[in-house]
Order: structure tokens, then sequence, then C-alpha cells
């Protein structure tokens, strides 16, 4: 077990053009990370770079407290899951599992113990004789993470391990994922696209975009505060509603004839376009009132629990939450209170979160 | 075939069995022949019924070989051959595996210009270049000998090609997995590479056996001394003069002994040759 440290750390393929482009992070022992951000942001090349699959062109990363920039995968004391699992398809789920151990001189019965609580811990045990073909895809992950268990590593990082899996296989495996995580408590960094299992499993997120890291945080705090527009619309789903409008009187006109009032900390430095976010599940159905949006209801998506209202404000597109059944009819027109509480106010210009 | 005509079914077997008759005749032909007397042979027509001379005509070939031309006995001959189409085989399947090992997996300069010259040799087959090749082996005092045989024949651009086709279908997890679990290179060579190339090896070694051991022009050049022939000299050998003169019934059945070996390869290792060609085992 260790802390992981990621200092001014770049990447470039070809001369000046940055993959990454300078990323500070410092994870703690013991602690899950859950990196995300869209394909091509950056992620699993990070990931990379601290498994020591890539090279670092700048910067420093260090695991447990040594600098690892040039130091061999195998003896950064990680163990990694892959996409595509990566198993040795020639070799049994037993020896799959023990042969890192047996490469670094382990005795028998000690490969035998850790493969033996590994497999236990994974419910792998009538599986150690199989070849991987003649797994499931949700058996074959458990033994690439049983692979990773034996060593006993430092850490864990797991590169979108559940992206190969159906969907219904892929919560059983994020509960069991996050089970492994407590009995363990080994530091693990989990790259993925999918913001559920970023919001389901991470201590803190890491919110990455064209190889810039946008925020860090708690998911909770990160839903609650997101620090740019690319973070505010891509954790959350259905996504946040983004009302560009240029700032009046301390408020904004978002078109449509609709005027938000900006928050009373924001007034003095607002600059003068202001982006205003709102979450779908915070757009309330309410009858008359003055701050109410009203709008034609264009489509209506029922999602069982849930049902999509779908509209316009102005230009923009609109999309609220209301309960199962309370959705009104298409072509008749909603009317939505904004929780003031739970609006955004963005920078439309640089994108970022403006802050009192 | 969806259509059932009854008409079209007899001519669909009519065609099949007349493609099997012009492959096999020849065949039943030599087998005959290689029963038969010299002067059952000679009288026309010949006879299509197999003889009683089979112990007699094999054996001979197999201790003593023909009383005229070559007089090496066939036995001595289809060792050299299989020395040779086993050398081939494995020296080929063995180079080819390491140097497309090195080609996929290890960067260096100028990787691609050896790998393009390496593919380029496939334009040279050894009828090509067999003159400077002789030359280099006689100057090696290697004529006459089994190294002679096999290693002007061992590097194969055609092998290394596939074998680099194979491993380029590899994913590159499983070499990520195998140097995160601290295998180094040739650890990941023999651990992982190997064993997931044994089918494709299965595969070329068929080729390539067939190869070795149907090699002519080589073989012909480089050897004098009979003890070195192998047998496809051999019935060349024996083949002497004027029709009359020939022991067509041991040059047959030499010709029978030595299509044994290929043909039991290929019939062993059906089910690998297939399997390495179509199939990877991911």
């Amino acid at each position: 077990m260790a802390e992981i440290r990621i200092q001014g750390v770049r990447k470039s393929y070809t001369k000046g053009t940055w993959v990454i482009h300078g990323v500070d992070v410092s994870i703690g022992d013991g602690e899950f990370i859950v990196i995300v951000g869209p394909s091509g942001c950056g992620k699993s090349t990070l990931l990379r770079m601290i498994a020591g699959l890539e090279t670092i062109t700048a910067g420093e990363i260090s695991i447990g407290g040594k600098i690892v920039n040039d130091v061999e995968p195998k003896d950064r004391n990680i163990a990694m899951v892959f996409q595509n699992y990566a198993l040795y398809p020639h070799m049994s789920v037993y020896d799959n599992m023990s042969y890192g151990l047996r490469i670094r001189g382990f005795s028998k019965a000690d490969i035998e113990t850790r493969v033996q609580r590994a497999a236990k811990i994974l419910e792998l045990g009538p599986f150690l004789a199989r070849k991987p073909r003649e797994l499931s895809g949700g058996q074959r992950q458990r033994v690439a993470m049983g692979r990773a268990i034996v060593r006993e590593p430092a850490a864990f990082l797991f590169d979108e391990p559940l992206s190969n899996l159906d969907a219904k296989l892929r919560v059983q495996m994020r509960l069991e994922i996050q089970k492994l995580h407590r009995e363990l408590g080994t530091t693990s960094i989990f790259v993925t696209h999918d913001q559920v299992e970023a919001m389901t499993l991470a201590n803190r997120m890491i919110v990455m975009n064209a190889g810039v890291v946008e925020q860090v945080g708690a998911p909770m705090a990160v839903y609650d505060a997101p620090a740019s527009l690319f973070v505010a619309g891509f954790i959350g789903s259905p996504a946040m509603n983004f009302l560009p409008g240029s700032v009046r009187d301390g408020r904004v006109d978002v078109g449509g004839g609709h005027l938000i009032a900006l928050p009373r900390p924001l007034l003095e430095h607002a600059p003068a376009q202001v982006t205003v976010g709102i979450r779908p599940e915070h757009l309330v159905a309410c009858a008359e009132g003055d701050d109410a949006f009203t709008f034609p209801v264009e489509t209506i998506e029922a999602l069982g629990a849930d049902s999509m209202v779908h509209g316009k404000v102005g230009a923009t597109p609109l999309v609220a939450r209301v309960e199962g059944h309370a959705a009104p009819a298409i072509g008749s027109t909603a009317r939505f209170a904004l929780m003031p509480e739970r609006l955004h106010f963005f920078d439309t210009v640089t994108g970022k979160r403006l802050a009192a | 075939m969806v259509e059932n005509r009854p008409v079209l079914v007899f001519l669909r077997h009519a065609v099949l069995l007349a493609g099997v008759a012009c492959v096999a005749f020849p065949l039943w032909v030599t087998f005959v022949a290689s029963t038969l007397t010299l002067e059952q042979i000679l009288t026309v027509p010949m006879p299509l019924v197999p003889g009683d001379q089979f112990w007699a005509n094999y054996s001979q070939v197999l201790t003593a070989g023909s009383t005229r031309g070559a007089a090496a006995p066939v036995g001595q001959m289809m060792a050299n051959s299989l020395v040779m189409a086993l050398a081939i085989a494995l020296g080929k399947i063995a180079i080819s595996l390491v140097s497309a090992f090195a080609i996929v997996y290890f960067r260096f300069p100028l990787r691609n210009f050896f790998f393009w010259m390496i593919f380029v040799t496939l334009m040279l087959p050894v009828e090509v270049r067999i003159i400077p090749t002789f030359k280099v082996v006689s100057d090696l005092g290697i004529l006459n000998s089994y190294l002679g045989l096999t290693l002007p024949l061992i590097a194969s651009a055609t092998a290394t090609f596939l074998f680099r086709q194979f491993f380029m279908t590899i994913p590159d997890e499983l070499a990520e997995a195998a140097r995160i679990d601290g295998a180094g290179p040739m650890r990941f060579f023999w651990d992982v590479v190997v064993p997931l190339s044994k089918t494709s090896m299965a595969a070329l070694f068929v080729i390539q056996f067939i190869y070795g051991w149907n090699q002519y022009l080589w073989p012909l050049l480089i050897t004098t001394d009979e003890s070195m022939y192998t047998v496809v000299i051999g019935i060349k050998r024996m083949i002497v003069g004027g029709d009359a003169l020939t022991e067509w019934n041991l040059v047959m059945a030499t010709a029978m002994l030595a299509l044994l070996p290929p043909a039991a390869v290929v019939i062993l290792m059906q089910k690998w040759f297939v399997k390495g060609l179509v199939e990877t085992e991911k």
C-alpha cells in the first residue's frame, strides 16, 4: 500500500503536441480514485504512465515515496487490470493468477495459499483448472482481478475493466470491486468513461478533458459544484441544461423573456456573458408564478421511475426530470420553477465556474 | 445446393469421380509397376493389377538399391531425406519465430528496413541464387554434408512473414500484462508467444517438411557421394540410359516409398494444419 504522487506530468508522442498538459494530483494511501473523461482525453495514457507502460515526457510520478519515472513496470509494485482482460489464453486460471508469483520466485506453498485466498475472495474456486476461453466475461474479469490481488501490490490500476461486460454484469462487478476495495484497502486507480462508474466507485474522482485535469474531488462535491462547463455537462445524466445569456442589471437574460437573478456575491465581478446551468432534476413543476419557466412540451421520454420532459426556452433546448406519471402531455405548456440554490453560473467565455 | 435433381447429382458425382481418377490413376500405375518384374512392365500393354514381386522389389531397394545406376540403398536415402526435411522445417520455424519476434516486439534502428530486406528475399529463391550459394557452400567445405544440404535453405521470408502476421494479432495488452507480471522479453517469448504459436508452427511444419523433402535441384548439385543422396535424387540416379536398361520396377518402388513420409505428415497433422491456417487461439 502506498500513496501515489503525480507532479507536473506531461506527455507528448510527437514533439510539440501535448497529449497530457501537466497533471498534478496526489493520491492518498488506500484511496479509490477514478479518472473519468471522454475517449481521447488522456486518461488511459495517464494510467499507463503510472504503470510504466508509457514513458513520462516531463514531470514526476512517485509511488510510495519513490520516484518511478525510470523504473520498469515490474518493479513499481503495481498490478493492472485491462479492459480486454489480457489473460494468457493457453494457461489455466490457476496458472494465470500465479504467473507473476512464479516469475518472482515465490515458493510453491506460498503461491498455493495466495491463489487459494484470492480465488476464495473472488469465488473462482471451481474454475481454477479451466482455460480463460471456458469462462464467461464476468469470470474472466474476476480472474484478471485475481491476478492483480495475488501479487498484493501497492496499488491496483484498472483500465476500463467493465467496458466489455453487458449492462447487468457491469452493475454486479461494480459492486464487487467496491466490496473488494473495502476488504483489501489497497490504493486503486480506476479509469473509465462511464460517469456512473465514477460516481459510484470513487472516493475522489479526477475529471479529465483534452489532456487537462478539469476537476478533482469527491463525487458529490463534483456533482454539486462542477468547476467548469465541461464537468457540469459530463457528470450527471441526463446532462445539465445550459442557458447562455448576457448580464443586465444583475440578471442574466437567457432569452424567451426569462431573466435569472445573479446571486449577490457574484454581482460585482460577473462577466458580460454568463451561462446558467440547472440540472434536469432541479427543475420543479409548479403552478402559476412569476419566476417560472414556461415552454411547450416537445417530447417525453418515459423511463419508468422518471420521465424526461423536453422543450425549448428561446432557442436553447431544456430537459426537466419529473416523476414517472407526472409528465405533461406533448404539446401542452409545461411550467417549471428553478431551485435558486441549485443554479450554477459559468463564465461563457472561459467556461469556468463563477465563484464568489 | 438447394436444387436436388437426379441428373445434376449424377453429373456432379461423375465430374468429381473423373477428377479423382485423374489424380489417382498415375499413383495406381506406379504402385502396380512396383509389384511387377521388369519384363512384365515392359510388355505392352502393362498389366494394371498388382503382381507378386512386392516384397522382392521393396526389400531390394530398401536394403541394396538398384543394380544399374545409383547403388545406394533407398533406406539410406530415405534417412538422408528425413534428416534434410526435418532440419529444414525445424530450422526454418526456429529462425523465423525468433526473427519475427524481434521485428514485432522490439524497437531498434532500421527495423522496417530489415523487415523489408527479409521480405525481398522472397524474390530470390534457391534457383535464382544457386551459383553464388554453391560457391559459398563449396568454399565452406560443406559439400556432401547435412549442413550443406540444409543450411542454405533454412532462411525463410515466408515463415517470418507468417509469424509476424500472427504475432501482430496477439493483443498488446498480453505483452503489457506479462511486463507487469515481471516477465522479461525472452520469458514472454517462451511462456506466451511460443505456446500461442503452436498451431501456426504445426501448419508451417507441414508445408516446410514437404518443401524440404521435395528439394531436387539443390541436393542434385551438392551431393556427389552416393551415401548423401536424398531419395528424390536417388530416383533420378536410378534412371539410366534407355528404357530397357532402367529397372522400372525398382524406380517405382522407390517412388512409392518417397511418397510415404510427406503423405504421413499431411495425414497425421491435418487437424493442426487446418487449425493453424484458419484459427488463432486467443
